[in-house]
């Protein structure tokens, strides 16, 4: 089990700020829309994650938990 | 508008002979009635016939009928059948035919899915056609009601998650889906998206067994598919084939340069390549094939269906609405002769941001169309960059 960032992209309105909270998985493309790096969040990295989805203001940034497989 | 080949080596299952639509009792002295059957038993059916779903996806039916039975055992809700006859493709007239001409195998087909799933109601979702299909209706006594469904006629209606959120009253527009519309659809019911055709062999496998099913297509893909014929100069027409027939056999190549295989969110071939390719689930999409004639230019049927794609994304995520046009734009360029600058590699590169980000598969089928298109027709490509191009020879 672990915890991955996954965006609602019918509700991203580009604010950008979570590539501000979490720059070492998150960058902007060129409209800035998140390019979000699909790897399972580390531990110590949890905590702004969760800032990040509770800070978007749309309210389109979320986390998954994904089951090992 | 339809014909069956007489070359094709198999009589068709889902069309009625003739051409004629089949009324219910024709269709009972044919089939006879739906058989009874525990949801176990529909389920082992199904898993043994190794049916696939026929609306592009080809996602094996018995986990998808699995998964929402599970879902209603564990949150204690009924689930819903959706059966999906939109057929927003504009290039495919499979399920609007087998609709006409077949109606009550797809509703027998609804009732099954409905007993394999627990379902305690279904809709039936259609862009035409819903006064045949109602009273077609009137006339059967199902055990779950059906209800027929008019949806808006646009490209990306028929994408599973539009449709129940539309069958929920909603708009037809796809959503974030997370859990997915199995585990929480209409009124956040487990909901069961099928597509009419693999609705209708269904009814025929329940009737006559999964060994049947397998006499027709390969081992690995069991079964026949529905297919949209377009071929240079004539009519659009359907016809049912097995899985594993050469494509040269389903349509003439000759006088072609190129096939579109899978529609408008499907993949272009070379005709030398077509022609060595067989007819597969995972590369067929909802079965539609058309043959450019060798003198039309490829890039310019391109840049139009991409200007249709562009303008049919519902316009909400944002990656779909920037890119797609940017890339119908640079394609309109790149159809026609003179200088194209970087516009190849802008076209490469938003391909690579629109995919795989978006609530629906509308960008990742318009970036598969924009690839091969950039594979199939490079040497048109590198003959526009010279100012030359095959319609003006």
């Amino acid at each position: 089990m672990n915890e991955r960032i996954d965006i609602d992209w019918t509700g991203c309105e580009a604010h950008g700020l979570c590539a501000e909270l979490l720059p070492e998985h998150i960058e902007l493309d060129e409209w800035g829309y998140p390019l979000v790096a699909n790897m399972p969040l580390p531990p110590h990295t949890l905590k702004r994650a969760r800032r990040a989805a509770s800070d978007c203001p749309a309210l389109a940034l979320k986390l998954r938990v994904v089951r090992d497989t | 508008m339809t014909a069956t080949f007489p070359d094709l080596h198999m009589p068709p299952r889902l069309l009625a002979p003739g051409g004629t639509p089949t009324d219910l009792r024709t269709h009972q002295d044919r089939y006879g009635p739906v058989p009874q059957a525990a949801a176990d038993d529909l389920l082992r059916l199904v898993a043994e016939s190794g049916l696939t779903g026929r609306g592009g996806a080809a996602f094996p039916v018995h986990r998808k009928l699995l998964s929402v039975a599970a879902a209603g055992h564990r949150t204690g809700r009924t689930p819903v059948v959706i059966a999906n006859g939109a057929e927003g493709e504009p290039a495919s007239r499979k399920d609007r035919t087998l609709l006409r001409l077949s109606p009550h195998l797809v509703l027998d087909g609804i009732q099954l899915a409905a007993a394999a799933t627990g379902a305690g109601e279904a809709h039936l979702a259609v862009e035409e056609g819903a006064p045949d299909l109602e009273s077609a209706l009137t006339h059967r006594r199902d055990p779950v009601p059906v209800k027929v469904v008019r949806l808006p006629a646009r490209f990306l209606s028929g994408q599973s998650s539009a449709l129940a959120r539309y069958v929920g009253g909603g708009a037809a527009l796809p959503a974030y889906q997370n859990p997915p519309i199995r585990e929480r659809g209409v009124h956040r019911a487990p909901t069961l998206v099928q597509n009419v055709e693999t609705l209708a062999h269904l009814a025929l496998i329940a009737r006559y067994g999964p060994d049947w099913f397998r006499t027709a297509g390969t081992q690995a893909q069991p079964g026949s598919a529905l297919c949209t014929i377009h071929t240079p100069g004539h009519e659009p027409h359907v016809v049912e084939a097995p899985f594993g027939t050469p494509l040269h056999r389903l349509m003439p190549l000759h006088g072609t340069s190129a096939v579109l295989l899978g529609g408008y969110h499907g993949t272009w071939l070379p005709t030398p390549e077509a022609a060595s390719r067989t007819l597969d689930a995972t590369t067929m999409g909802a079965g539609v094939l058309m043959g450019l004639p060798a003198d039309r230019c490829g890039l310019k049927e391109t840049a139009g269906i991409l200007r249709y794609l562009a303008s049919q994304s519902a316009g909400q995520c944002g990656p779909c609405l920037n890119g797609l046009p940017r890339i119908s734009a640079a394609f309109t360029t790149l159809a026609e002769p003179g200088p194209q600058g970087s516009t190849r590699t802008d076209v490469a590169r938003w391909s690579g941001l629109v995919e795989g980000r978006g609530a629906c598969h509308h960008p990742d089928g318009t970036v598969r169309l924009v690839r091969s298109a950039l594979t199939t027709f490079a040497p048109e490509l590198d003959a526009h960059a010279r100012g030359f191009c095959t319609e003006n020879h």
